[in-house]
């Protein structure tokens, strides 16, 4: 029987021929993550299942990036819980605040993931490595204690909505704006069961960080996971990232699918989430006068070198306005280095932006920039339902970098190119060359040494 | 395993962050999550819920975080069932896992009103709402997750296997 990718994965980890739509099946973890919020309930339950190791350390990946660095006592409390556990199982892949960076930035960067594996993760937006050709998907944190002890977990074998893209992103529109329209257009639970499965020669003209983001909001769609093909750009960041030897899984070209929703690229445009649903997708410049209290640029959807390379673009040599608080996220450490090597850093300070060490923080009204009742913030982030980012009474627009960056700069929200006519695809995404952009030619020489850009390292 | 109580009632796309908004989650003590459940949707809910009631969504009921702590704290709160048209899947696994009972039925998350006082049957997956004297079928759950939920949960599911493989990564006694 033919098979979408996202079934041949899961066929394979089970050790089966083949599975169909439905098929409630057993299948062995090549990755299993937990954060500060899930990790310490699925602790109490490991211990409870009476487990006494994990089932192999190296494939327990624990992370304190919610809450941390600690935001009060009982944050601290959950940071500990999972810091002693993972020394007491001398876990591998234990990143400890310094080394840290949120999750689903963090794991593709330091190249834990690669094509065809198989990742559970205590978080919902274990999605986002679908991006690499791995299946991936949010699990609860008793499923990670069980995944944590017998290094297999049950599934139910999805069935497949197929994403046909076409043609190439121009302007500022990029990653975000594919995956906001998408949900858009199918609602919050289009895909409720269902993997999304892109394809298409459009794939090939998005970079492999606007796949982590198009992968990431998967589950905003209700889908199970958002899986990409493997194509060159995998291959070379994989080679980038990681030795470690992978497979390719590639769907039947006659695979059956639920659905097929098409969408042309070019014809995409920057486009913001009204509130309180990811699905209430308008163009920026059909936004209205929507005045903005805060603009939060981060978060696992968001917080990689491409998307700060976009913001500082906007940002660099313009001022926040004064009505405007803007926080600026990198998601990793290495990403918040190669921002300062790159002088965005410099850029986002001097534009009057406050630049946080990486945590999730306001994401998920954590804390580092909590709204007040009847405040408005546009976030980079991927969900703004009620209360998400703070007081139930305020409001969260989500957009892509050079929205949240242009609103930072005119306090409302906008169209970008009202700010700045887009550059130059290419080179915008790209690591600048010494003096790109002028100005600050030596902070800027120090990028060729730097580390690979953001989805490369 | 049957159940009783009286319904609450919410529309469509009730979110994690509804059920328990996250800046509650640097705990995860069930007591205290219950105390804030449905905060930001229903300030009332959790001072008004008593053992046995029954959460009634629409479609897609628990979308957003994986947050077991979502479950968790509605069935802390006492409800007994939670029925919905729909549910998001991680919700779906994680009421499974930690063995609060959920039944899908489109029909009768349309049917019933707030406050109407309902009886479950989940062995038959029959909803009967005595204030309409109506009555509905859900779909009884696959034999592999009813498993899990008769063995009282994931957890108790996993630990009887391991003890039955004496694999060398569980303890043999209680704890
Ligand atoms: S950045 Fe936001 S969405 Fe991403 S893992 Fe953190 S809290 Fe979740």
């Amino acid at each position: 029987m033919p098979m979408t990718m996202t079934q041949k994965i899961l066929a394979a980890h089970a050790g089966l021929e083949s599975v169909e739509p439905g098929q409630l099946l057993e299948a062995g973890l090549d990755l299993v993550l937990g954060n500060d919020i899930t990790a310490p309930p699925a602790i109490r339950e490991f211990r409870k299942m009476g487990a006494r190791t994990v089932f192999d350390r190296d494939r327990v990946v624990l992370v304190p990036d919610h809450f941390a660095p600690n935001k009060d006592i009982k944050a601290a409390e959950q940071c500990k819980c999972m810091r002693d556990f993972a020394r007491e199982q001398e876990v591998t892949h234990y990143f400890e605040v310094g080394e840290m960076g949120i999750e689903h930035a963090l794991l593709p960067e330091r190249g834990l993931v690669l094509p065809g594996d198989l990742v559970i993760g205590a978080d919902s937006h274990t999605c986002t490595y679908g991006a690499a050709g791995a299946f991936s998907t949010g699990v609860g944190s008793t499923d990670m204690a069980a995944g944590m002890a017998l290094g297999r977990l049950w599934f139910k074998v999805p069935e497949a909505i197929r994403v046909v893209l076409t043609g190439k992103p121009s302007g500022w529109a990029g990653g975000k704006d594919l995956i906001l329209t998408l949900i858009g257009m199918i609602g919050v639970d289009g895909a409720l069961y269902q993997s999304l499965e892109f394809q298409g020669a459009g794939v090939a003209a998005l970079t492999m960080e606007e796949r982590l983001t198009v992968s990431n909001m998967a589950i905003e769609a209700g889908a199970k996971n958002g899986i990409f093909p493997v194509d060159e750009a995998t291959r070379a960041w994989a080679a980038s990232v990681s030795e470690r030897p992978y497979r390719e899984y590639r769907a039947d070209p006659d695979a059956v699918y639920a659905r097929e929703v098409r969408i042309d690229l070019s014809r995409l445009v920057p486009v913001v989430a009204f509130p309180h649903l990811p699905s209430n997708v308008r163009p920026a410049s059909e936004a209205g006068d929507v005045p903005v209290d805060q603009v939060v640029i981060g978060s696992c959807t968001n917080g990689r070198i491409e998307d700060l390379r976009i913001a500082a673009a906007i940002l660099r040599g313009r001022r926040v306005a004064r009505t405007v608080r803007c926080i600026v996220i990198p998601a990793t450490q290495r990403i918040y280095l190669q921002a300062i090597r790159e002088g965005l850093a410099e850029d986002f300070v001097e534009a009057g932006a406050v630049l946080s060490t990486p945590t999730c923080g306001p994401c998920l009204g954590g804390h580092m920039g909590i709204l007040a009742a009847g405040e408005r913030a546009v976030a980079t982030t991927n969900r703004n339902f009620v209360g998400r980012m703070g007081h139930p009474e305020s409001e969260i627009y989500l957009a892509g970098p050079a929205v949240a960056a242009a609103a930072a700069v005119t306090g409302r929200i906008r169209d970008p190119s009202e700010v700045l006519e887009a550059p130059d695809r290419e080179r915008l995404l790209s690591t600048p060359e010494p003096g790109w952009g002028g100005g600050r030619a030596a902070s800027r020489g120090r990028s060729r040494d730097a580390v690979p850009a953001g989805g490369a390292r | 395993m049957t159940a009783a109580g009286r319904a609450f009632k919410y529309g469509d796309n009730v979110d994690t962050d509804a059920i328990i908004p996250a800046r509650y989650l640097n705990t995860s003590d069930p007591a205290e999550l219950a105390a804030h459940c449905m905060e930001d949707l229903d300030p009332s809910f959790a001072g008004a819920v008593r053992p046995g009631d029954v959460l009634v969504g629409g479609r897609n009921f628990g979308c957003g975080s994986s947050r077991e702590h979502a479950p968790v704290a509605i069935k802390a709160a006492g409800v007994s069932c939670v029925i919905a048209a729909s549910f998001a899947r991680i919700f779906y696994r994680n009421a499974v896992n930690i063995g609060l009972p959920i039944l899908e039925s489109p029909e009768a998350a349309a049917g019933i009103e707030a406050g109407d006082r309902l009886s479950l049957d989940f062995g038959s997956g029959t909803i009967s709402d005595g204030t309409k004297n109506s009555s509905w079928r859900s779909a009884p759950f696959p034999p592999f997750m009813r498993r899990i939920m008769e063995a009282g949960g994931l957890t108790e599911y996993v630990r009887a296997r391991l003890t039955e493989a004496g694999d060398s990564g569980a303890e043999g006694g209680g704890s």
